[in-house]
């Protein structure tokens, strides 16, 4: 047979505006996935600081918590954290069988119940820092 | 091209059935029910009549084109066709016009035109389909045909299928028992009834061709192999120590914990299989046999 022709990885990622609901979910819970891993380093590396002494630690959180970056980037962890966590429960549900049928409306909801939980804590994440 | 069902008179149906001796109350719904119709075939005709008017009652395909044996056809590209449409022209019905009136070096696989034998799953606007069971009324122009993706392409349309095959192969797709059976094997109702959709699988390889999974992992059996392994896994006449078998094949490292659950596959399959749910249960299944409390 003659050599037939590999179209390569425009396949598959270069798609995403085709991309269905069940792969929405897949791609946002491998990202939040990594980046809830990558945050347990930096939470440990803060919360070490207290092997040197309680004036370390709480001189770190202190600045930390002033930097307005920082306070962002905590509402971007409690979106991520959220979010895991419901499409958690949602993919546990398609363990167990429950509802496949409505899996996408699964995922909407839980994208807008993550949404709706992120912007009601805007408020309390960004209290004193301006 | 297809071949046409023939036009039945809607009078035939409803209109003699009705009696004088009918109530009141089923009167005034039959009436609602014939406003209904007569709505429906309005909002139909005026619908066909814009679609005949606005795009001068062609359609525009474009096509994958790549021939590897031709000099200069071997870097891929797109042709276009504009096919004229006749009502429940189907992409398959547009494709075999543009390789009949056009240009009859167009390659694609194609037999029963009826979403049975499974040969014409293209990937069109960004969906793995079945030609022949896929209306171009319900698609968007420019309609776009190309070959199915994470296959390899031979040559146009047509995509090599042999690892398909061979996936399908791995999961022993044929009926076998150790019990000797006396006389007829019958199977329960419940349990015809539970593999039913799984029996329904044609092999075209749509499902296949979706799943992210199996496009990086090429020893991942896929969901229409594993769709295969439900369909006499849960067949009780089978025996125990069949559906043992069976089990051990599913439950190994490329097999059924490959799949994400990114439900591709039960989106796309023509025939409506809900593999994902199979799959579930069968990793459920596994969990079951391989769960001792001791």
């Amino acid at each position: 047979m003659s050599q037939s022709y590999n179209r390569g990885l425009i396949e598959d990622f270069g798609r995403w505006k085709e991309f269905s609901a069940g792969m929405w979910a897949w791609i946002f819970h491998k990202f939040t996935g990594w980046v809830l891993v990558g945050y347990l380093f930096t939470h440990i590396a803060v919360l070490s600081t207290a092997l040197t002494g309680a004036a370390a630690y709480t001189e770190t959180i202190q600045t930390l918590e002033s930097l307005l970056v920082v306070r962002i980037l905590e509402v971007g962890l409690l979106a991520v954290a959220v979010f895991h966590i419901l499409n958690g429960l949602r993919l546990l549900l398609v363990d167990l069988g429950v509802g496949l049928h409505a899996q996408d409306k699964s995922f909407y909801a839980s994208l807008a119940l993550t949404g709706a939980i992120v912007v009601a804590s805007v408020p309390t994440f960004l209290a004193g820092v301006f | 091209m297809s071949t046409q069902v023939p036009e039945q008179t809607e009078e035939e149906s409803s209109a003699d059935t009705e009696s004088q001796s009918q109530s009141a109350a089923q009167q005034a719904r039959m009436e609602k029910k014939r406003d209904r119709a007569a709505q429906r075939d309005q909002q139909r005709e005026a619908e066909e009549a814009e679609r005949e008017f606005s795009e001068d009652g062609t359609y525009l395909l474009k096509v994958f084109r790549y021939d590897p044996e031709i000099a200069g056809k071997q870097e891929p590209r797109f042709d276009e066709f504009h096919v004229p449409y006749h009502t429940g022209m189907t992409v398959l019905d547009a494709l075999m016009y543009a390789r009949d009136e056009y240009d009859s070096s167009l390659t694609f696989r194609h037999s029963c035109r009826q979403a049975v034998c499974g040969s014409d799953a293209l990937f069109v606007n960004g969906r793995q389909r079945l030609g022949c069971k896929t209306q171009l009324s319900d698609l968007e122009e420019p309609v776009r045909i190309e070959p199915l993706p994470h296959q390899e392409v031979v040559k146009d349309l047509v995509v090599d299928m042999e690892h398909f095959y061979d996936q399908m192969h791995a999961v022993e797709p044929y009926f076998q028992t150790n019990d000797l059976p006396e006389g007829e094997q019958l199977q329960s109702r419940e349990n015809r009834e539970k593999i039913k959709m799984s029996t329904r699988c044609i092999w075209c390889g749509a499902c296949m061709s979706s799943c992210n999974i199996a496009a990086g992992d090429n020893k991942y059996l896929g969901p229409a192999a594993i769709n295969k392994a439900y369909r006499f896994t849960m067949d009780e006449r089978e025996g125990e120590d069949m559906k043992e078998h069976r089990m051990k094949i599913m439950e190994q490292e490329h097999g059924v914990w490959r799949c994400q659950t990114q439900f591709s596959c039960t989106e796309v399959c023509p025939k409506d299989i809900p593999l994902t749910e199979h799959i579930q249960e069968l990793k459920r299944e596994a969990v079951k046999n391989n769960l001792k409390f001791w």
